[in-house]
């Protein structure tokens, strides 16, 4: 058999500012940033009062009154995207064989908002020490499991192939989108619907990046808190949001004359084995992940024409991926344009990584650079091209994604544009 | 089959550990299996007077304060210190130096159905009660899904492709599959298989409304799958860990092993509203065809057995189509455990990998009579001797996972 490789033929997205692939692609070209005093609960007692808070109204996405009572946030994000990519791609699912479609959905805290609301109901706000369930919804479980979110993006898509639930913390959306991926190279499915997608702007998972200072505490100006790259930068602003694909086995994709955004052309994840939230500044296993990941995509470090960075905007992050980049890609560290959109959109924990995917697919679409918005002061300490404030063209033939996350995981994938 | 007729990368599960209601360690857990002791009784973890149901298989006398450093015990959930313990169990039973491997070329996936659920419940109290300052630093890295991956990571020092799998029930299977895959990659030996510990009272409240816990209050009635009474499941806490490793690597440091993994498919049902029938046959004959195998040569068949008439029937109807009817002897040794999530895939690949080195099927515990139209050969009352070499593990995640996946002996 010969190799089989992986296009990407649909993208669909919710993030904060922006409903739609179309008017996200806009907002993160316009460097417009989307993070604000949060507006989804009383944020007083908290240590970071804001987010990247998702402008989302489920009925006018079409979510049908019974899908909005039985999803959670998140589940109802990624059937929104899900319906979309598919409508993108131009497939027609009830033409295509059920069984060779495949599912794999990542996030980081599944369905925990919706856990924590009727956490307060059965607890009586936590005056129960053993909890009642009377009030309680009659789907409960679906909360418990995070793979409720693969369940109904399955069943929004029809797909009666693999269903995969990825969790590796905040890397979940790359390696889901990559663990996808190898579905279709494997031979284990023909399309894949590929995402993540996480809604974590509800207290506890404040309190949560409260209690270890990883978020901003820059409340007296949301707008500009999330500032990755820049001297002034104090932890990520929390986001929320949705991103998913269309993979196509490309022979598939070609054969009925779909449009591709991009193959995707490698993958690979590391462990650092170290912390579970602690960084090291040499990023040695997250050059390690990019290393494989451009040697699973057959491509030299020199032909990267961009990089979507973790580029959180906590001290230790920008230090540790600077360090990877240049440890893996040598002098095309120097050179290579650098952006992180989470100055723009928060930092969604799981879902992040697939959005930034889709960005990266966009870039070499539209071969424009999204830029890092709020980076005015730069930082001696790091020294590559990191595109403050405003967008760049850019001809993008080959972009890098990468992604670091609690649990000490390192996760980098390879989009290429595919030549005629 | 020996040993060195297997493919270079064929994945072998060379250790294994048990944490389960049944026992803590393999020898524990297949003495308690075969006299068919279940461990199913009423909740002690916390008072379930309240409750319509109030049966558990609890992991009771589980210590984790006799296996780890406080530091991490106060770290991580009851789910992670089961995970920890397991597969400190599983590398000394591999007999297998970590430590000697390029670090990259060794990894970690696990499942879990549900994360550190009792650890989320206490803070959420704490949150709920006394204030977001009150809330445990430890609390983003012992709730969410990865907490046991990331820890074993860490304490092994094995930095290659990690992963963590959620696919409910199917989870347990599903990882240890994808271990089996991450083997073509470069790496060589993966800590692998599944816990779930949610069986604090929000855990356990969580699973009440969706009507498939039984309601039977008597602990030999309770879970009785493929029964004429089932009446649904009781729920279960621990799982196993399992190292998976490259024969090669294996034969190279000549361990023994328990068995190789042949093959694995997983589908997924259409939507409940769809009109169309499950696709767990369609799981298993892609299992069988990824294994190379034909339905005959099959010993025995370790089952999902939910306890749910209508899920007990779709299997039913899974196997008699893929096998004939009667054809295969079914084990459904979860009965004396109760269900455990992510951690039921990987403890019945460890019971079958017993079953298949000491030729012995295990029973159900309780006396269950089979529904008569389920066709299927129920190994029930006493242990089975038959020769044992290949078996089918099935299991099946709520909402639509199937998952099947086939060992056999060294």
């Amino acid at each position: 058999m010969s190799q089989r490789r992986v296009a990407i033929t649909g993208i669909g997205l919710v993030v904060p500012g922006a409903v739609g692939r179309e008017a996200a692609w806009e907002m993160l070209i316009a460097g417009r940033s989307a993070t604000r005093a949060t507006s989804f609960f009383d944020a007083a007692p908290f240590r970071s009062r804001m987010a990247a808070e998702c402008d989302f109204d489920p009925a006018a996405a079409g979510l049908s009154p019974q899908e909005q009572r039985r999803m959670d946030r998140a589940a109802q994000f990624a059937v929104v995207c899900a319906r979309e990519a598919v409508a993108d791609s131009g497939l027609d699912l009830t033409a295509t064989d059920p069984t060779r479609t495949g599912v794999s959905i990542g996030s980081a805290v599944g369905c925990t908002t919706s856990l924590e609301r009727e956490y307060v109901v059965v607890s009586d706000a936590g005056r129960l020490d053993v909890v009642d369930p009377a009030y309680a919804v009659p789907n409960l479980y679906d909360f418990l499991v995070p793979s409720s979110l693969a369940v109904e993006t399955a069943w929004a898509t029809g797909a009666q192939g693999p269903v995969a639930m990825v969790s590796t913390g905040c890397t979940s959306g790359i390696d889901a989108v990559g663990q996808g991926s190898q579905l279709i190279t494997s031979g284990r499915a023909d399309v894949v619907i590929a995402g993540a997608t996480d809604a974590p702007i509800s207290p506890v998972t404040v309190a949560c990046f409260d209690a270890i200072h990883a978020t901003s505490p820059s409340n007296d100006d949301p707008e500009h808190a999330s500032r990755p790259f820049d001297l002034n930068r104090d932890g990520f602003v929390l986001g929320e949001g949705a991103a998913v694909l269309v993979l196509e086995e490309l022979g598939r994709a070609r054969a009925r004359g779909a449009h591709v955004y991009a193959e995707f052309a490698g993958y690979a994840s590391r462990a650092n084995a170290t912390h579970m939230t602690g960084l090291r500044p040499d990023g040695r296993e997250m050059a390690e992940a990019i290393r494989n990941s451009l040697r699973a995509a057959g491509l030299p470090a020199q032909r990267i024409d961009y990089i979507n960075a973790h580029g959180s905007g906590t001290r230790q992050n920008d230090v540790h991926e600077t360090a990877a980049f240049k440890d893996s890609l040598g002098q095309r560290a120097y050179e290579v344009p650098i952006s992180s959109i989470k100055s723009m959109v928060g930092h969604s924990l799981g879902a992040i990584g697939s959005i930034e995917i889709a960005a990266c697919a966009l870039a070499i679409e539209w071969s424009t650079v999204p830029p890092t918005a709020n980076l005015t002061t730069p930082d001696p300490q790091l020294d590559l091209d990191y595109v403050p404030v405003h967008a760049r063209k850019a001809d993008v033939a080959a972009a890098l994604c990468v992604g670091s996350g609690f649990g000490g995981f390192q996760s980098s994938a390879v989009l290429t544009r595919l030549e005629p | 089959m020996s040993a060195t007729a297997l493919r270079e990368d064929q994945a072998v599960i060379t250790g294994v550990g048990v944490i389960a209601p049944t026992g803590f360690g393999l020898g524990p857990h297949w003495e308690a299996t075969l006299a068919g002791r279940s461990a199913i009784r009423r909740i002690t973890r916390f008072d379930p007077s309240v409750y319509s149901c109030q049966l558990a298989g609890e992991a009771a006398g589980f210590s984790v304060e006799e296996h780890l450093p406080t530091r991490l015990v106060t770290q991580t959930d009851r789910m992670t210190h089961m995970a920890l313990v397991a597969a400190d169990l599983a590398i000394a039973d591999a007999g297998i130096d970590l430590s000697g491997l390029d670090e990259f070329e060794a990894a970690v996936i696990t499942a879990n159905s549900s994360g550190g659920f009792e650890f989320g419940q206490d803070e959420l109290q704490r949150l709920w009660t006394r204030g977001p300052r009150s809330v445990s630093a430890y609390l983003s890295i012992a709730w969410f899904y990865a907490a046991s991956t990331g820890q074993l990571s860490i304490r092994h020092g094995l930095r290659g492709p990690c992963g963590v799998v959620a696919t409910d029930q199917a989870g347990g299977l599903d990882a240890v599959a994808a271990a089996g895959r991450v083997l073509a990659d470069g790496v060589r030996a993966v800590i692998t298989g599944g816990t779930d510990a949610s069986l604090c009272s929000w855990g356990f409240v969580t699973q009440i409304p969706g009507g498939r816990l039984s309601r039977v209050a008597d602990p030999d009635r309770a879970y009785l799958p493929f029964d004429e009474q089932a009446s649904g499941y009781v729920p279960g806490e621990g799982g196993a860990i399992l190292i998976v490793e490259r024969a090669d690597h294996a034969a190279d440091r000549q361990a023994a092993g328990y068995g190789v993994i042949l093959g694995h498919a997983a589908t997924f049902d259409p939507p409940p509203w769809s009109g169309h029938g499950p696709r767990l046959a369609d799981a298993i004959r892609l299992a069988l065809r990824d294994a190379g195998l034909e339905p005959g040569e099959v010993d025995a068949v370790f089952a999902d057995a939910a306890g749910i008439p209508e899920a007990d029937e779709i299997e039913a109807a899974a196997l008699r189509e893929v096998f004939g009817a009667g054809q295969v002897p079914v084990c459904a040794p979860k009965a004396m455990t109760g269900r455990l999530y992510a951690g039921a895939g990987a403890l019945d690949i460890a019971t079958a990998l017993l079953a298949i080195a000491n030729d012995t099927l295990p029973p159900t515990g309780a006396a269950i009579r089979p529904r008569a139209d389920h066709q299927i050969d129920l190994v029930t009352g006493a242990p089975r001797r038959a020769p044992v070499g290949t078996v089918l593990v099935v299991a099946r995640g709520h909402g639509g996972f199937n998952s099947a996946l086939l060992l056999r002996g060294m």
